[in-house]
């Protein structure tokens, strides 16, 4: 009986220690932040999603050679809504110069997704991410988050909450010549 | 004994089975407060029918949708699916670390039924025993201390003048 409750008793602990473990895989995956810290070179994960209102999927790394604003956003954010125009504006500056914003639609339902991408007459391309899982590949923990990836694929900044239009000057603008 | 504890088990399980089958077929029709109590806010990682998240408003929107539209409980929870990925569902996933959710209980009871049916056999070896031993207070209890010989001749002399 004694080594029936042993048993027991280290198989919880065990079952313990391997819950932790899985729980650390998953915080280390927001490491981008870390390495952008560090000056280290980071690259957007390699996924690909379906596209937003559209047939078919797209990955992050088929836009390599352009310079991309990947924005990560919900119908149900508000700061989400309130930085629609300025990503619009920049869609419009960047698009003519060998750019793009690209929308991922995550934790949010295609429908409200797409009532929001008619309701702001989003001219940029859209993905989804309903689960969330590849928002959280990136390391997204609130929406909405930009990653400003240079010609190369590479993450060069990062932004958490809404974007500003300074921040996008100082960001975007130098890449864009 | 073990046979019949685990046949008294097994009828448990399948009575069970078939409570849950029937209720299962009893709601024909989804209602939110159904559905709500059965899958998670997305973002806040709690039960959808506690949230009071954005997000969620938007999830029990989608939701009544779905219902408005006929869909049972079932298809409304597909459609969840479908739209939010497999973590919406509340029940555990049957991989990784959420399958262990599904085996602790069982590996559980199965311990627990274990451990009563050795736990009986062997009362009723003690049982059995303490029957057949005509020296029942001994062969009761082994751990028990001897009597020193001054005390086992002192309780010898009480018995005898009691009996007599």
């Amino acid at each position: 009986m004694r080594w029936l409750v042993i048993g027991v008793a280290a198989l919880l602990v065990g079952l313990l220690g391997y819950g932790v473990a899985q729980q650390g895989k998953r915080t280390g995956t927001s490491s981008i932040d870390a390495a952008l810290g560090q000056g280290r070179d980071d690259r957007a994960p390699a996924t690909s999603l379906p596209r937003l209102g559209e047939t078919g999927r797209a990955r992050v790394a088929a836009y390599q050679g352009k310079v991309v604003l990947v924005n990560f956003w919900a119908s149900w954010c508000k700061p989400c809504t309130s930085e629609m125009p300025a990503l619009q504006r920049l869609q419009r500056r960047m698009a003519p110069r060998g750019g793009t914003v690209l929308g991922i639609a995550s934790r949010d339902n295609s429908q409200d997704a797409m009532a929001f991408v008619r309701r702001f007459s989003v001219s940029y391309p859209n993905l989804r991410d309903g689960s969330g899982d590849v928002a959280e590949r990136w390391g997204v923990f609130k929406q909405p988050e930009s990653f400003l990836l240079d010609r190369s694929g590479r993450i060069v900044a990062h932004r958490i909450g809404a974007v500003d239009p300074s921040w996008l000057r100082t960001h975007v603008d130098p890449l864009l010549t | 004994m073990i046979r019949r504890t685990l046949t008294l088990l097994a009828l448990l399980a399948a009575a069970t089975a078939l409570a849950a089958t029937a209720a299962h077929a009893a709601a024909p029709r989804a209602s939110l407060s159904d559905v709500e109590d059965e899958v998670m806010c997305i973002t806040c990682g709690t039960a959808l029918n506690i949230s009071q998240a954005p997000s969620a408003d938007r999830e029990r929107a989608f939701i009544r949708r779905q219902i408005a539209q006929g869909r049972t409980k079932a298809q409304v929870k597909a459609a969840l699916v479908d739209e939010y990925g497999p973590n919406v569902l509340a029940t555990p996933p049957d991989r990784g670390f959420g399958r262990a959710a599904w085996l602790v209980p069982l590996l559980l009871a199965l311990l627990a039924a274990t451990a009563i049916a050795l736990t009986v056999g062997r009362w009723r070896r003690a049982g059995a025993l303490t029957r057949d031993d005509p020296d029942t207070e001994a062969a009761a209890d082994p751990d028990e201390p001897e009597l020193d010989p001054d005390d086992a001749r002192r309780l010898a002399r009480d018995m005898a003048a009691y009996d007599r």
